[in-house]
């Protein structure tokens, strides 16, 4: 089961420094969007090692976000992708999703 | 002082790292790049001690980098696959290997693992090599034994320096009496303190008793003390 992105990693790093950990809201926020676009082109225009590239730097984020199932559906389709390969997408596609959702909360 | 950089093509992690290295006043970011390829000329006409290094970056991968490097310092490697770990340890520069997303325990022990590796290192053996510290009182300089010190409290414009026998007031500064002593028996637990840990009675809470004296441990510091510590949970 996927499941829901939470702030406990990023809570924890910031140790009670809001601004710190809002800092790092925003980085995500700016960044998240323009991975997730970056990526769907390149799946898009059959790039795969770029969409593999462009999981590289989001799973990172899908880790933060504390989405451990999340992340090793990241991997796999990281690895599918260098083999031209994209069975895990849809999955991954979820969980794109799922965190566009809660940076809108957050 | 250990002088880093950061080497990472993400931002969140580099200010990920960044904010660990600020819980350590002994250590100092001097600069950080999104791009391997710009960092080789700074670390080869700096002097760098240590570099948080990610390894999976466009251009120049990490590897790629330290091979590129006239006399690599100390390389702490942060990154998302697990599965280079074991590349990682065919370089005698790479000190430990951090996977993302790194948690403040885990960087401090890469940190206690780079300072008890860290003899080649020449900031920190300008630390001295011999036991004792002369401290200047009244143009005279008088010797102590900086094993019989137990705590340094700081005092405006000067310090307190406390050993077994005797009390001393130094007109210095909290960082340069730090550079003087041995970072594997001394730690500032306080913004105002400076303790040898092998002097503690106990700890409680926020607080460390030594002598007589209980002394406050900031937050930040506490993990830090901790990891140093053979603790028995």
């Amino acid at each position: 089961m996927i499941v829901s992105p939470n702030l406990n990693y990023l809570e924890e790093i910031s140790e009670n420094d809001i601004s710190f950990q809002r800092k790092l809201i925003d980085i995500i926020k700016e960044e998240f969007p323009k991975e997730k676009k970056s990526f769907l082109k390149n799946v898009e225009l059959k790039k795969f090692n770029d969409a593999s590239e462009n999981i590289h730097k989001l799973k990172h984020k899908i880790h933060m976000f504390g989405m451990n199932e999340g992340y090793l559906i990241a991997q796999q389709l990281e690895n599918e992708l260098r083999e031209n390969k994209i069975n895990s997408y849809p999955q991954f596609m979820v969980v794109l999703i799922r965190i566009e959702n809660f940076l809108k909360q957050i | 002082m250990i002088k880093c950089i950061i080497i990472d093509d993400d931002t969140l992690a580099r200010s990920i790292v960044r904010k660990f290295c600020s819980k350590l006043d002994y250590l100092s970011v001097v600069s950080e790049f999104s791009n391997a390829l710009e960092a080789i000329p700074f670390v080869n006409e700096e002097q760098i001690d240590l570099v948080f290094l990610d390894i999976h970056m466009p251009e120049l991968n990490g590897f790629e980098f330290i091979e590129n490097l006239d006399n690599p310092p100390k390389i702490i490697l942060t990154t998302s696959d697990k599965k280079f770990a074991l590349n990682a340890f065919e370089y005698g520069c790479i000190v430990d290997y951090l996977v993302k997303p790194i948690k403040l325990s885990r960087f401090l022990k890469a940190i206690q693992k780079m300072e008890l590796e860290a003899i080649s290192i020449p900031s920190i053996t300008d630390t001295p090599t011999t036991n004792e510290l002369y401290i200047n009182i009244d143009r005279r300089f008088i010797k102590i034994k900086i094993s019989e010190i137990y705590l340094i409290q700081a005092k405006g414009d000067y310090i307190d320096i406390k050993t077994e026998n005797k009390d001393y007031t130094v007109h210095t500064t909290m960082k340069n009496i730090a550079n003087k002593l041995p970072t594997s028996n001394f730690l500032k637990v306080h913004r105002s303190y400076i303790i040898n840990t092998k002097k503690i009675i106990d700890i409680e809470d926020n607080s460390v008793l030594i002598k007589k004296e209980v002394i406050p441990i900031s937050r930040s510091q506490r993990s830090v003390l901790f990891e140093r510590l053979n603790l028995l949970n």
